[in-house]
């Protein structure tokens, strides 16, 4: 089997993309701060990436919903994390 | 408005949160199951097997309704090194036959099913509905805040899963579970023909295969592989501590790529397609995770609880998350007799849970994440172990040399001391 990019994986899933509120929300200033940003390389989605200037940027839109940035995130106040409101987001057909 | 007050509101349309609402409406109660997702399941992710007696306390001969994939006849653990691999597998075919030991599914449907049951019993079901906040009077959880809405109840049960935002604002949980308490879980969904499965993984009719792998598929971090064969797809997925993946700098997606691609994988998925990609967190703290189960209208329960259990070659949720419903319902028919809410009441759940296997097995076996933390798990003892029974196999018109001397060659060549390996057996004897 061909080998998958992260943007083709979550091509396949279903999403209702909420465009007026983002269920995560990133304090820049305090991302800014932080050194590790482990959040680039543990989210399965891939969402957290570094633009060119070096700033964090975040896309809540192919979000899968697992929790794993709020979790490892190692500065505190700098995720404001929930879920999408209701009816939005992933909806996964298999699970 | 007294009229407009339910018996009960569950916060969570999974298999915890659907039990719970299934026996309370059977009992007669009114009760109000709220899911955040656009129908039942459309959040929810798991590796893909459910072990039968739970379910079947609850809803008995529940397969002849469920939509069920395979009942699992054959298990498999394999441990991984590079090119070698070495694989237990044990079938047995009564595990096929009432009461069916355990069965694959797929959690959009079977979730959807479940809370259809308690529908059918006379739950209110609301879906695309997220529960922001606690309704509180009198110090007390009085029912639930939706957006602009209040609904009032007597009891409310979180059953809002792994990143239970409810138990944290009920107070019960003090803050997030810490990195190393949990794993993230990634998945593919990959299909192929009904018979390319059976084929693949020797199984007669609609049998299936549940197989766990540890070793290089995780790069030596503390987690796993897995693979759960369905009807006509295959759930192929790797599990990885949240500390791992937080210290280093390895991508799951990439690395079940690699899992994709490696020979003990590609052969088995062949042909097939991709037709989902999922993530999700896995409790694996044990009571180590466990917040305060209840307070004065409230108790938590499921993945919300942090009711799983890893032991390495089993791996238990949904049968501690439909047991912990049941017993949250129970606890709160005892509470509705006696038309007492308060914390003290309600602690029968704990009560219940401990007569459940629930708490009884996860105190018997609170050793086992501390265990599983050991590094040499997921590095030394696969590559030792493959490494050992590929050289009993090897001819090679070398040296004639007993299997003792292999053995104790492959020990020193691995560097795991001696001290290690008998603490390691004598601890992992004891505690799995």
């Amino acid at each position: 089997m061909k080998r998958m990019s992260i943007e083709q994986l979550l091509g396949i899933d279903k999403f209702m993309v909420d465009d007026e509120e983002a269920h995560i929300v990133l304090n820049k200033e305090i991302c800014a701060a932080c050194a590790g940003k482990p959040c680039t390389f543990a989210c399965p989605a891939c969402l957290y990436t570094l633009k060119e200037d070096g700033e964090l940027s975040f896309d809540y839109a192919g979000c899968l919903e697992c929790g794993t940035c709020r979790i490892i995130c190692p500065k505190e106040g700098a995720i404001s994390w929930q879920y999408p409101r209701g009816g939005f987001g992933i909806n996964f057909r298999y699970g | 408005m007294e009229e407009e007050k339910f018996a009960a509101i569950i916060v969570g349309a999974g298999p915890a949160g659907s039990t719970a609402a299934y026996m309370l409406a059977k009992a007669g109660l009114e009760v109000l199951l709220v899911e955040k997702g656009a129908a039942p399941g459309g959040k929810n992710m798991f590796g893909g097997r459910m072990y039968s007696h739970a379910l079947n306390q609850v809803i008995p001969n529940f397969w002849e309704e469920a939509p069920l994939e395979r009942a699992v006849a054959r298990e498999l653990i394999t441990f991984l090194d590079g090119g070698r691999s070495l694989t237990l597998n044990c079938q047995d075919l009564s595990w096929t036959e009432p009461p069916y030991h355990s069965f694959t599914l797929l959690r959009a449907e079977f979730d959807a099913w479940l809370a259809g049951k308690a529908e059918e019993a006379g739950a209110m079901l609301a879906c695309g509905i997220r529960v922001d906040d606690l309704l509180i009077k009198d110090g007390k959880v009085a029912g639930i805040i939706a957006g602009e809405d209040e609904m009032a109840a007597d009891v409310v049960i979180a059953a809002d899963g792994v990143n239970s935002l409810i138990a944290q604002k009920a107070g019960l949980r003090k803050k997030a579970p810490a990195p190393h308490q949990v794993g993230t879980g990634a998945k593919q969904v990959i299909k192929l023909s009904p018979e390319a499965v059976s084929r693949r993984f020797g199984l007669s009719g609609n049998n299936g295969a549940a197989q766990l792998f540890v070793g290089d598929c995780t790069k030596g971090m503390q987690g796993g592989g897995f693979l759960y064969t369905n009807k006509d797809s295959i759930s192929l997925g790797l599990i990885v501590s949240a500390a791992e993946l937080q210290k280093n700098k390895h991508r799951i997606s990439d690395l079940l790529e690699e899992f994709k691609a490696s020979p003990h994988i590609a052969p088995l998925i062949e042909g097939g397609e991709v037709v989902e990609y999922s993530a999700h967190l896995v409790p694996e703290a044990g009571l180590g995770m466990m917040p305060q189960l209840y307070s004065d209208g409230i108790l938590v329960t499921g993945d919300a609880a942090g009711f799983v259990l890893n032991l390495g070659y089993v791996v238990r949720g949904m049968d501690f998350a439909i047991a912990s419903g049941a017993a949250a319902a129970r606890a709160v028919l005892s509470a509705r007799a006696a038309n007492d809410f308060s914390r003290q009441k309600l602690g029968l759940y704990q009560q219940f849970l401990k007569d459940s296997f629930v708490l009884r097995d996860l105190e018997a076996y609170r050793g086992a994440p501390h265990f599983l933390e050991i590094q040499r798990m997921f590095k030394a003892y696969p590559q030792f172990a493959t490494g050992l029974v590929s050289k009993i196999f090897t001819v090679d018109g070398g040296e004639p040399e007993h299997l003792l001397g292999k053995a104790l060659g492959q020990i020193k060549k691995s560097g795991i001391g001696w001290g290690q390996l008998a603490g390691d057996g004598w601890k992992g004897a004891r505690l799995l």
